[in-house]
């Protein structure tokens, strides 16, 4: 097959995979886009906060704080700090991303949000036989849609000025779509292992400030998965890597 | 009111310093090999991450506070993928729950 076929394919495979979590992004898009739009910000500011940014939690962190006043510092730091997650993403991505040309890296990786990485990763596990410009395809035809509908519903919510009612249950479905993503992977105990320390990580540290809490259980959940995959599904013999 | 500039200058610096953290890794280590352990722990990335973020949503409900039909189609939606092996099917029992339990409760 041709690369631009490959290519193709890894885009169309990307798009397919993104559907689930583009019914949820518009509505998301179009709640930072009334809550930016109540602080004060006009349609291009707001727009402007997607696009530049593309990471809904620490736009709304931000827009919430420059309402409430906050000094320039306060307001960089704890929004930086919800989007630090994505430096693990930057680095796991390493192995798969790292051989491409830099000019490649430094474009792609600003749709490095957590769509994009998640379901990359777990199509590494399942079609390991792709080429590295097929799975740039795979990354970008999720996050290339997604960024769009993100972008949409953004403008839809400062245009409409109205969410969607969160009490018709959209704030349930955006914790449901990373469950959904994490819950075929429970069945290695390691990854059980991990994803319970990173449940019970997040609740014991939930009161410490500046999102490290959150950071702390993940780095911690990180390690509890490699030793039980040391210890359980790699014991005496060295352990390698499966990436 | 907040001043035009202010929020442009805060809109890009943030977009500026969020792209940093994504470029981080993949532009500085690049090629080169990192450590096997490294390595190994990198690949429980998604679930030493998504979960966390997860959680506090599904335990926060729509009015503040923790609503059981909400942990009770999280569960559902976990058993169901880890059943299934499927995403679709996991998230469809999990909206199913919640959506046919709220309706039930009205």
């Amino acid at each position: 097959m041709s690369a631009s076929g490959s290519f193709g394919r890894g885009f169309r495979d990307g798009c397919i995979n993104a559907i689930p979590f583009a019914f949820v992004m518009t509505p998301f898009g179009m709640l930072f886009g009334v809550i930016g739009t109540e602080a004060g910000l006009d349609i291009d500011q707001v727009l402007g906060f997607s696009i530049f940014v593309l990471a809904g939690a620490s736009q709304i962190t931000a827009v919430s704080l420059m309402s409430e006043h906050a000094p320039t510092l306060v307001i960089l730091a704890t929004s930086l700090a919800v989007n630090l997650r994505m430096g693990m993403y930057s680095a796991a991505l390493v192995p798969t991303f790292g051989s491409l040309p830099m000019w490649k890296r430094a474009l792609g990786c600003y749709w490095l949000f957590d769509q994009p990485f998640a379901l990359t990763s777990i199509d590494l596990v399942r079609k390991p036989q792709r080429s590295v410009d097929e799975r740039v395809a795979f990354y970008l035809g999720v996050a290339i849609p997604l960024s769009l509908l993100w972008y949409l519903g953004t403008y839809l919510g400062a245009v409409v000025g109205e969410s969607i009612p969160a009490d018709i249950g959209f704030d349930f479905a955006v914790p449901a779509t990373f469950l959904a993503l994490v819950a075929p992977m429970l069945r290695s105990i390691a990854h059980l292992a991990a994803a319970l320390t990173s449940i019970i990580g997040t609740l014991l540290f939930y009161d410490l400030p500046f999102n490290t809490g959150f950071l702390a259980a993940a780095g911690i959940a990180l390690i509890v998965g490699t030793e039980v995959e040391r210890r359980l599904v790699n014991p005496r013999k060295e352990a390698v890597s499966n990436d | 009111m907040i001043e035009s500039s202010y929020i442009w200058m805060i809109a890009v610096l943030l977009g500026l310093g969020t792209w940093l953290i994504r470029f981080s890794f993949l532009g500085l280590v690049g090629n080169r090999q990192m450590p096997l352990y490294i390595r190994q722990m990198l690949n429980y990335t998604t679930v030493a991450v998504l979960p966390g973020i997860a959680m506090p949503m599904v335990l926060n409900g729509v009015n503040g506070g923790i609503e059981p039909l909400r942990i009770l189609a999280a569960l559902a939606l976990l058993a169901v993928g880890v059943w299934t092996q499927h995403m679709i099917k996991a998230l469809a029992a999990g909206l199913l729950i919640y959506f046919a339990g709220g309706w039930f409760i009205g």
